[in-house]
Formats: C-alpha cells, sequence, structure tokens
C-alpha cells in the first residue's frame, strides 16, 4: 500500500467535496446554524407562548354556589380570573376550547363549613391543555385562600397560632459541584447530539464518494488508473471521516459559543437575583468524550461506506443508509433511559457505550476499564468496517452493478 | 502488444445463472496496429475490454497486456493502458488541469512532468481555454477532450477504447476518431469495440468478430473479405453471426 496514493486520493476526494455545497451544508450549516437556531429558536417560541398564555385572564363558569354567599363574594373579588355564569354546557365549551374551567360548588357550602363538616368542590379542566391548567392552577390558588383564611380563624378561636400546624420549614440546597449538576443536566443529551452529528456528517460524502462516484459514471474512470483499490478505499475514507470529525467539532464551537451566552446571560441574571449554581460540564470529560467519538466516526465512515456502495445511485444509497440512523440512534436515546447504566458487558456494545460513558465523562467521572474497553472493543469495529468496505472494493458485481 | 489466450469471463447470477460473457477469446494485437471487436450489444466486447484493462478478474484464460501479465501484475498492466469509454466520466467539479494532474499523479509521475505533459496535450487538443475551468460546465465537445488527455497524461503504450464515439455528435465522433489513428501513427497498441461497421472499414487493420462471447471470426478487412466472398462489411458479420447461431 502506497502511502502517497492514498494522500493524493484524500485531496482530490477532499477538494471534491469542499466544492460541494450539499457537503458543506450537512458539515458546517446544520451544526452551526440549524441546529442552534432550531433549539434556540423552538425554546425561545415555547417561553413566549407561555408567556402569552400565562398573561391571558381564564375564563371560569361557577356552578352552585347560590346559598353560599361568603365563597361566591371571594371568587367575584379575586382578579386573577374572570367568572361566568353557569352553563348546562361547560363540559362542551371546555372541551372546545372556548372556556378554560369549571368550578362546581356544592348546596349549602358556607353552611357545611360553619358546620365544620368536611365538604369538596369539584373543578372541572380540559387534561393536557396549557391554558386550562393555568386557570385551574388560579382557581386552586383562590381556594387555598379562602381555606387558610378559614384554618386560622378556627385556629384563633381555640387559642391556637397558626404555626401550630406548621412547626418547622424545610429548604432545599444543591451541594453537587457545577460539572456533575451538568452531567446530569446534558449528560445524555450531548452524546446524544454527537452520535447524530457524527452519523450525519459522514452520511452524505460516503454517499457521493461511493454510490455518487458510480451514479456519474467517474468510478470506472478511477478504477482505470494503477491505484490499488485498497488505496482508493482508504483515501475515500479519510475524507469520510475528517467530514463527519468536522461536523461534530463544528457543533462543539457552536455549543460551546451558545453556553458561554447562556452562562453570561445567566451570570447577570444571578447577580442581581436569587443567586444559584450554572450546570457546567467538565473540560476533561469533555475532551475524553472527544477521543471517544473518533473510532465512532471511524466506524460509521467506514459502515456507510460500505452500505452506499452497494447502491448505484444516490437516491438508492439514500434508502439503504436512512434506516441505519434509528439504528444509530436508538442505543444513543436508550442510554438516557433510567435505571441503563454502565458495565462492563454494556461497555462492548456499539454506540451504546459511548453514549454511557460519556454521561459520566461530562459529570467528571473516568471509569478507567469500561473506558479501555469502550476504546478498544470500538477501534475493533472500526477497523473491522474498514477491512470489509475494502473487500466490498474488491467485489466486481458490487462495483459494476447496473 | 496485447496478447490474450483463452479468455472467459463467467457471471453468476442468482436470476441467470451462470453466463459465459466472454468464452475462450484469443487475439494478438501488435504495436502500431488498430484491432477493432465487432459485434451487437451484450456480445461481450466492454467486459473483454474491462479484462483487458484490469477492471475485470478473467475466469479462465491468460493475458499479457504490454509485455506485463493481467493477473500477476495488474497495477503495472493500469500503468501502461490509456482507457476510454462512454462510461468512464470526468469529475465534474474539478478544472480539466485539476482532473489530469489527478490521474497524472496516480500515474506516479512528477508534478513537473505533469504540467509539461499538460501543456503539450493541451496545445495538441487545443484545450487552453477551457483548461482552468470547472468541467460541469463543459460542453460534450470539450468533454471529449479532457478525457482523451486524461487517458494520454502517462503516455501509454496501450490504448483500450470501449464504444467512443457511442451518442456523439458527428463533430466529436470526428475528434476521437482522429485521435484513434493518432494514436496508432504514434506507434501505440490499440483495441477498439463497435457496432458501427463503418467506423471498422475506417479505422482496423484487424477485426475481430464477437458474438454471445465467443469470438467466431478475425483477420484483416482483406481476409475476412477474400474469406467470406462479400465487399460490404455489414453483410459479412450478419453471414458468421447467423452461421453460428445456426450451428448452435
Amino acid at each position: 500500500m502506497n502511502l502517497r496514493t492514498i494522500f493524493i486520493v484524500f485531496l482530490k476526494e477532499l477538494r471534491e467535496t469542499l466544492r460541494d455545497r450539499r457537503s458543506i451544508i450537512a458539515m458546517f450549516v446544520v451544526p452551526t446554524v440549524v441546529i442552534p437556531a432550531v433549539t434556540f429558536g423552538f425554546a425561545l417560541t415555547s417561553v413566549k407562548l407561555v408567556k402569552k398564555a400565562r398573561q391571558e385572564i381564564p375564563t371560569v363558569m361557577v356552578l352552585g354556589g347560590e346559598d353560599s354567599p361568603r365563597i361566591r363574594a371571594v371568587l367575584e373579588k379575586q382578579k386573577t380570573f374572570r367568572v361566568l355564569p353557569p352553563g348546562d354546557d361547560f363540559a362542551e365549551q371546555i372541551s372546545q376550547k372556548k372556556l378554560r374551567a369549571a368550578l362546581e360548588i356544592p348546596p349549602h357550602f358556607d353552611a357545611a363549613l360553619d358546620r365544620g363538616e368536611r365538604v369538596a368542590v369539584t373543578i372541572y379542566s380540559h387534561d393536557g391543555e396549557m391554558r386550562s391548567s393555568f386557570a385551574v392552577e388560579a382557581v386552586e390558588r383562590v381556594l387555598r385562600s379562602h381555606r387558610d383564611n378559614i384554618v386560622r380563624q378556627r385556629l384563633a378561636e381555640h387559642g391556637l397560632a397558626p404555626e401550630a400546624l406548621r412547626p418547622f420549614d424545610t429548604k432545599r440546597e444543591n451541594v453537587a459541584p457545577p460539572e456533575k449538576v451538568g452531567g446530569n443536566v446534558f449528560g445524555g443529551f450531548i452524546p446524544y447530539l454527537f452520535i447524530i452529528l457524527c452519523f450525519t456528517g459522514a452520511m452524505y460524502p460516503a454517499i457521493d464518494l461511493t454510490a455518487g462516484e458510480k451514479e456519474r459514471g467517474t468510478l470506472e474512470t478511477l478504477l482505470c488508473s494503477p491505484a490499488a483499490r485498497s488505496e482508493l478505499v482508504i483515501g475515500k475514507f479519510l475524507v469520510v471521516l475528517c467530514a463527519s470529525l468536522a461536523t461534530v467539532s463544528a457543533a462543539l464551537v457552536s455549543m460551546g459559543g451558545s453556553a458561554l451566552i447562556a452562562g453570561a446571560s445567566w451570570m447577570h441574571l444571578t447577580a442581581s437575583a436569587h443567586g444559584g449554581t450554572f450546570p457546567t460540564v467538565s473540560v476533561p470529560g469533555m475532551i475524553g468524550v472527544l477521543v471517544l467519538v473518533l473510532p465512532l466516526a471511524m466506524f460509521f465512515s467506514a459502515l456507510l461506506m460500505t452500505i452506499a456502495l452497494l447502491a448505484k445511485s444516490h437516491k438508492e444509497a439514500q434508502t439503504y443508509v436512512s434506516p441505519l440512523m434509528i439504528l444509530a440512534v436508538l442505543p444513543a436515546a436508550a442510554a438516557v433511559l433510567p435505571g441503563v447504566e454502565l458495565t462492563n458487558t454494556l461497555a462492548l456494545v456499539p454506540i451504546l457505550n459511548i453514549a454511557l460513558v460519556s454521561k459520566e465523562l461530562v459529570a467528571g467521572s473516568f471509569p478507567v476499564v469500561p473506558l479501555l474497553l469502550i476504546f478498544v472493543s470500538t477501534c475493533v469495529y472500526a477497523a473491522g468496517a474498514l477491512a470489509l468496505a475494502v473487500r466490498m472494493f474488491h467485489r466486481e458485481n458490487v462495483l459494476f452493478r447496473t | 502488444m496485447i496478447d490474450a489466450r483463452g479468455l472467459t469471463k463467467i457471471f453468476r447470477d442468482k436470476k441467470r445463472g451462470e453466463f459465459r460473457a466472454v468464452d475462450d477469446v484469443s487475439f494478438h494485437v501488435s504495436p502500431g496496429q488498430i484491432y477493432g471487436l465487432l459485434g451487437a450489444n451484450g456480445a461481450g466486447k466492454t467486459t473483454t475490454l474491462r479484462l483487458l484493462a484490469t477492471l475485470l478478474t478473467p475466469t479462465e484464460g491468460e493475458a499479457t497486456v504490454a509485455g506485463f501479465d493481467l493477473r500477476r501484475e495488474s497495477e503495472r498492466v493500469r500503468g501502461q493502458v490509456g482507457f476510454l469509454a462512454t462510461s468512464t466520466a470526468l469529475y465534474g467539479r474539478l478544472t480539466a488541469r485539476e482532473l489530469i494532474t489527478y490521474f497524472g499523479r496516480l500515474h506516479r509521475m512528477p508534478d513537473e512532468l505533469i504540467a509539461t505533459r499538460i501543456e503539450q496535450l493541451a496545445n495538441e487538443l487545443e484545450m487552453h481555454e477551457f483548461l482552468d475551468r470547472r468541467i460541469d460546465k463543459f460542453s460534450t465537445g470539450m468533454k471529449q477532450k479532457t478525457s482523451i488527455a486524461r487517458t494520454l497524461i502517462h503516455d501509454p503504450s496501450v490504448m483500450i477504447f470501449d464504444e467512443p464515439t457511442l451518442g456523439l455528435d458527428v463533430m466529436a465522433a470526428r475528434t476521437i476518431v482522429r485521435f484513434i489513428r493518432d494514436c496508432r501513427a504514434r506507434g501505440k497498441t490499440v483495441l477498439y469495440s463497435t457496432h458501427v461497421m463503418s467506423e471498422v472499414e475506417k479505422l482496423c487493420d484487424t477485426v475481430g468478430i464477437v458474438h454471445q462471447g465467443r469470438l467466431l471470426d478475425q483477420g484483416s478487412l482483406a481476409e475476412l473479405r477474400a474469406r467470406h466472398g462479400e465487399q460490404d462489411m455489414e453483410e459479412i458479420f450478419v453471414r458468421i453471426v447467423t452461421a453460428a447461431e445456426a450451428h448452435a
């Protein structure tokens, strides 16, 4: 095998890839612009929608209570929701989102309270509907306040202070370092994103340099050269690997930038307010994740090239490769499930092993034995996939499939 | 020089079973000679040429190309062959100069020699105007010239053409025909496949008639005419193929 030939093939394929608009979009635009825009855009829109929903004064229909002037007065006096007169079709109105909630007061409610009897009011709502749940919260707040007033009165009648019912308070304080907090917050998300980007970054060039070449008729031209097929595969593989790593690096830079901005905003907010811990991630841990991404990117690149080479066109290759995306994402998603913890056996399961150990790494812990097992096993899988790609490049029925 | 002895290529297919695309084909082409493989579509011409260009491996038989063994020295064979076919397309995202340089480097030529050869080829083929433009913007004629320069960059001693004029307009086809003649004039060994009878009559020193993978007859145009008592190449071809089918 001639290293100079591999380098010549690599340089030419890299030049072509960098001149392809679709590759540039997949490698740089998606991780640096599209993903942050979609993530931040989604978060901003959600915040705005919730804020708008909270600003709305909900409508609440009060059913009954004509014989209970005290509770009626409380409900009429409050300003957090608008009381509507009773109607028979309240359930229909709530379902159709014309009414946010309804409150049913049982007969003789005030009198029953005076007698010290326990009574219940019913709140009708639309489960899963945000504005309805805000209306329920508002009604409950008013009713809770009314109940607390009654309790205070009863305690006073018996010469007791309100503290008699609340002898002590509880308060919570975080003692975990910020990277441990960050590990739990981002531990599942970061490797998940890296695994997807590692895959998508390799996907387009892998198809373009194999099935794409077949479709354009340039593969036969290339095979006429004296370069050995293994040299051609390795040269192409290195470009696919670079594309995958470039996508992950672009995402890392973009995420790092976003984290810095978010961190600065947090510091600004907490300096004037209550304080708190901004979740961070362990920097050595992140470096560890990146080291593990390398053999994973090699594995994906070789595997994608092997599969795409079976196709005779770009479109056909996409049909073969797209289901693989689900296979790559599923283990990454499984790592986020509660109870799925890193063991020496799971350290041998490709993709899942990296997702699991990444959770530990970003939280700042370095389990040495599983780490070694994961690195070595992923390297072995990558080497196996590359050997398979080279083998496929020697198969005439694959290269000259028409 | 090309020397093929009993070349056979069997494809195994789940639907068709065993299929002999090339069956016991033997012929010899000397330097400064054009050998034309004449046959209908699917006769086995492309497979024969791909075997000799080492793109495919023969199932049986032997061959030497430019003195190198097809099986044991495939990389050296490719180093001596210029292969041009309608299926050998160009990289659209490269310029003509980048593409020719790339293939020169794959032939392990030093960059200075590649630059000199490109100048020489650009002069001969009148390519200066578009040498540094991207190929995906080229006309068919420009692409043809770039393909020719690509096959000649390493100055191969053997040229293999697989239906090189297929789908080309008259002017582009004439450029190719002139180029093939030039190759012969420079003493290169030329192997050429076509199903166009008029091209065979214009170009070939020796003709081999291929049908269903077998080489049915071969010889110079004069020999074939004398042997089959016909002047018209098309009539000769039909007579040979019909006789073979009747015999089968």
